[in-house]
């Protein structure tokens, strides 16, 4: 049985901001169930009383010195932006408008 | 080829130091060679014959001037696509940072150049570091210098290539789950990857932040040392970067290169012992093992059960990551944008320019990292996976206790045919089989080259407890001493 649904993926891809294509769909759909039948393999592990590892160096409240350093200029952040307006990111209308 | 692209970086620094050549003239060679076999190699994506030239130039005046040089000045050098380099393009093998030139350097840039480095230019890569061949780039595969119909490896095939092809002597790479080891031992060359936390993230576009690693490319054993020492130290812009002193690499590849290992203990991983490797790959790896024992070292066979875990492991915890790291790309900012025609609103201009801008591999795993963390999920998925984690730290844990270092082929195969790995993506991710472990505990492991299998390089693993990456260093150059230099064949 396959362990995710070509449905499941579209809404995944949905969730990711991904406008995914029909045959994109298709094509990942049955890739991503080789891989999750594979990787499903860690359930056999029994690790109920394992603590989890979310990163191997154990440095907690890592800060710096209170100091002011020089950032980016506003010019120098806004070179590369795709568009910009009136000295920020312009983006597509947000909220309409009309409403 | 000139006789300037043949020497080792240790050679070169001193050839410039001494006045023998200068910088300029040693950029020349390597700049020249790389217009001679870029077009059977495609190991860059971007050459910076400008830059390259004037950050010679200003290591020859420092010396004319009379300032100390430091250990590798003048010394070309190559740097992956995924380090942020200040007004030179970064595209991280991905369209959608076509163009992108980023406003600042990452902290291996800055070190690299204060410590007078030569760039080259970028080399190429497998899309945001994710794969294992360099054929999920979006600007076309790099080819290997040993066999040009097939990979050099990935995610750093690029880097591994330039400096197997004698592009340059230098490169740096990252390695999330074996990109600067694999590359390494199918190209016939070196490649390290420090303990994680030793080398800075700071300007490395992330892919799996608890795992990325920058490290270094070389061509021998001592090369890679000198140049683990100019980037490695902590670095207050990385909050993961480990406040401690570098161990002496330097030192430990100049003992190892005495061919004595004397009191040194290999513990040969049982469960990497051959198990799904081919043949060749695993009788370069015992010769190697048996040549190690000859200078003076012992063995030992250690138990890691964890490790037949560490594969799924692996691809639960970096796509969730990635899912993550990724979302910053949304056509806002800087990079791609599409469909911004008034018609769409900016939620789809989104979905569009990520579904414009990344490849096929990416959207592999950013889906399936949301998977792995969605509700419902999580516990069986990405939970479980951190807890193998912890087990497979135990067991190198429990490893080290009887070995000072583990050994294991780097990786399972030869390089592999452009194409034949590419239709099923996991039979690509088991090229990373014998690296992600290291990757995982947070260890520093070495591919360095152990022998050829069917012609084609094979690399030994040698994988050292966190914050002694010394040792590895120590028995890689003593390998060096018994086995003869890997030298690809004309191109």
């Amino acid at each position: 049985m396959a362990t995710i649904s070509r449905e499941e993926v579209a809404h995944l891809a949905r969730l990711a901001r991904l406008a995914v294509t029909d045959d994109e769909l298709d094509m990942f759909a049955g890739q991503l169930d080789v891989i999750l039948q594979s990787v499903a393999k860690i359930g056999e592990v029994s690790a109920a009383d394992v603590p989890p590892t979310s990163h191997s160096v154990p440095l907690t409240n890592v800060f710096r010195d209170d100091v002011v350093v020089p950032g980016l200029t506003r010019d120098e952040a806004l070179a590369m932006a795709p568009d910009e307006a009136e000295d920020r990111f312009r983006v597509p209308r947000i909220l309409d408008e009309e409403a | 080829m000139s006789d300037l692209t043949k020497l080792t970086a240790a050679e070169v620094a001193k050839a410039i130091a001494s006045g023998e050549v200068s910088a300029e003239e040693t950029a020349r060679a390597h700049l020249a060679r790389i217009d001679a076999v870029e077009s059977k190699i495609h190991a860059f994506l971007h050459v910076d014959t400008d830059g390259a030239i004037e950050a010679a130039r200003a290591v020859d005046a420092a010396r004319a001037a009379g300032e100390e040089l430091g250990p590798l000045a003048g010394v070309p050098i190559a740097v992956k696509d995924v380090i942020a380099t200040r007004n030179v393009p970064t595209t991280a093998g991905s369209k959608i940072l076509e163009g992108w030139t980023p406003p600042y350097d990452a902290t291996i840039m800055t070190r690299l150049r204060r410590a007078g480095l030569v760039m080259l230019g970028k080399t190429n890569m497998d899309e945001f570091a994710m794969g294992s061949s360099t054929e999920y780039s979006a600007y076309g595969p790099t080819f290997n210098p040993w066999d040009t119909t097939r990979i050099p490896g990935g995610s750093g095939g690029g880097s591994a290539a330039a400096v197997g092809a004698f592009e340059a002597p230098l490169a740096i790479g990252t390695d999330t789950g074996g990109s600067i080891r694999q590359p390494a031992a199918v190209t016939g060359t070196v490649g390290a990857k420090p303990t994680y936390g030793g080398t800075s993230r700071y300007g490395l576009i992330a892919f799996s932040s608890s795992l990325d690693t920058p490290g270094p490319c070389a061509r021998t054993v001592e090369d890679a040392a000198l140049l683990h020492a100019v980037i490695a130290g902590h670095d207050k812009r990385d909050s993961t970067s480990i406040p401690a002193p570098v161990p002496d690499v330097v030192g430990a590849a100049r003992l190892g290169a005495s061919g004595d290992l004397s009191g040194v203990r290999l513990g040969m991983v049982r469960e990497f012992a051959g198990e799904g490797a081919e043949p060749g790959v695993v009788a370069a790896y015992r010769e190697s093992v048996e040549a190690l024992v000859k200078l003076g070292a012992t063995v030992v066979e250690v138990s890691c059960p964890s490790f037949a875990y560490a594969l799924p492991a692996y691809y639960l915890i970096a796509p969730s990551e990635c899912s993550s790291n990724l979302a910053r790309f949304d056509g806002v900012r800087y990079g791609l944008r599409t469909g911004d025609d008034g018609k769409h609103s900016l939620e789809e201009v989104m979905s569009l320019t990520r579904d414009a801008g990344f490849g096929p591999e990416v959207k592999r795993r950013i889906i399936l990292g949301t998977y792995a963390l969605s509700a419902g999920y999580y516990d069986a998925y990405y939970g479980q996976a951190q807890k193998v984690r912890t087990l497979i730290s135990r067991d190198f844990a429990a490893a080290f206790e009887q070995a000072d270092v583990l050994v294991a082929p780097t990786t399972p195969f030869v390089a592999f045919p452009l194409g034949s790995r590419t239709s099923d993506p996991y039979q690509m991710y088991l090229a990373d089989l014998y690296t992600i472990p290291s990757n995982l505990y947070g260890g520093p492991a070495i591919s360095v080259p152990c022998g050829l299998s069917e012609g084609l390089p094979v690399g030994l693993q040698i994988m050292a407890p966190t914050m002694a990456d010394d040792r590895m260093y120590r028995v890689a150059a003593a390998l060096e001493t018994a086995v003869p230099p890997l030298t690809p064949p004309a191109l």
